[in-house]
């Protein structure tokens, strides 16, 4: 064994460490379905305020109402979908849905996030409107950084592109519905595709 | 020094997949073989016949077990198997730092 041997087992034994304490089964298609769900709601929502014969978004208290429940259902539909697919993937793999390291990912990423959706609604309550898009687009992209200790698949990288969109959203609110549409719809695609075609096909296989 | 060095090079430890095992084992409270199949892409006769080899050395335990009507085989390190594994990669180390 030479010295160049050596090196090659101990950066072995980090990326099976690594790797092996990953959760690695989310699936790619639950992203691209997000993203479509998301661009399905925010069309809705987008249609429904548009005839509302008001140019912004300083809404009547039952089109906010709908707004929210098309809210709601996105992210429904989106965990739903998320958990078939997932489950779907898992049992292709032979793995356990909840083994140690999904249960370390979900947790990591549901603390900032449920924390956020809290606040969100603290707020809305209060009648403070114009910051509800970036803070969204904030806490999802914490809560992705936050759980892609514990994933595969660089869900890192679109978790610091929120959290950039968010701040954007910050600094100029009146966009905020456009880019909301960018983060939770366009992006979803994006990196669900990318993931799909990296790690989904490679293991069907 | 360099022979006490090498005297921690454990001979054991000295293939790709044994070394893949103890390395998924020493930072998971346990696997199972489809796992460690799918980590190392190994086949099942080459991972079953270096599993045999760890347990041989009572570096790992092997505890099986059903659920529902399945059989299922969990494998753990044992303390001697830490210990070793742990020697190993300190002995590496200083191999490389040389």
């Amino acid at each position: 064994m030479t010295n160049q041997d050596y090196l090659k087992d101990l950066s072995d034994i980090k990326t099976l460490m690594n790797k092996s304490t990953r959760f690695i089964s989310l699936s790619g298609l639950s992203g691209i379905m997000a993203g479509i769900y998301s661009l399905i709601g925010a069309s809705y929502a987008y249609w429904l305020v548009t005839t509302s014969a008001k140019d912004y978004l300083i809404l009547d208290e039952k089109t906010f109402n709908i707004v929210l429940i098309d809210l709601f259902l996105i992210a429904f539909f989106t965990i739903i979908t998320a958990i078939f697919l997932t489950t779907r993937k898992a049992k292709m793999n032979g793995e356990k849905l909840l083994d140690k390291t999904a249960l370390r990912a979900i947790s990591s990423f549901l603390i900032p996030l449920v924390t956020g959706g809290i606040y969100i609604l603290v707020i809305l309550n209060q009648q403070k409107y114009g910051q509800t898009g970036a803070l969204m687009l904030l806490f999802y992209g914490l809560a992705l950084v936050n759980a892609s200790k514990y994933t595969l698949g660089k869900i890192k990288y679109l978790g610091y592109i929120e959290i950039i969109l968010g701040l954007i959203c910050a600094i100029i609110p009146g966009y905020g519905f456009w880019l909301w549409v960018i983060g939770f719809g366009v992006m979803h695609i994006i990196y669900g595709i990318i993931m799909h075609f990296k790690y989904d096909r490679k293991q069907y296989q | 020094m360099s022979k006490n060095i090498i005297q921690h090079i454990n001979k054991i430890f000295d293939h790709r997949i044994r070394l893949g095992i103890m390395s998924i084992l020493m930072v998971n409270e346990y696997a199972e073989f489809n796992t460690l199949k799918e980590l190392l892409g190994a086949t099942d006769g080459n991972l079953a016949s270096h599993i045999k080899a760890l347990e041989k050395a009572e570096f790992i335990i092997i505890e099986k077990q059903f659920i529902g009507k399945k059989p299922n085989t969990r494998y753990s390190t044992s303390k001697l198997g830490k210990l070793e594994f742990k020697k190993h990669l300190n002995a590496l180390e200083k191999l490389i730092k040389q």
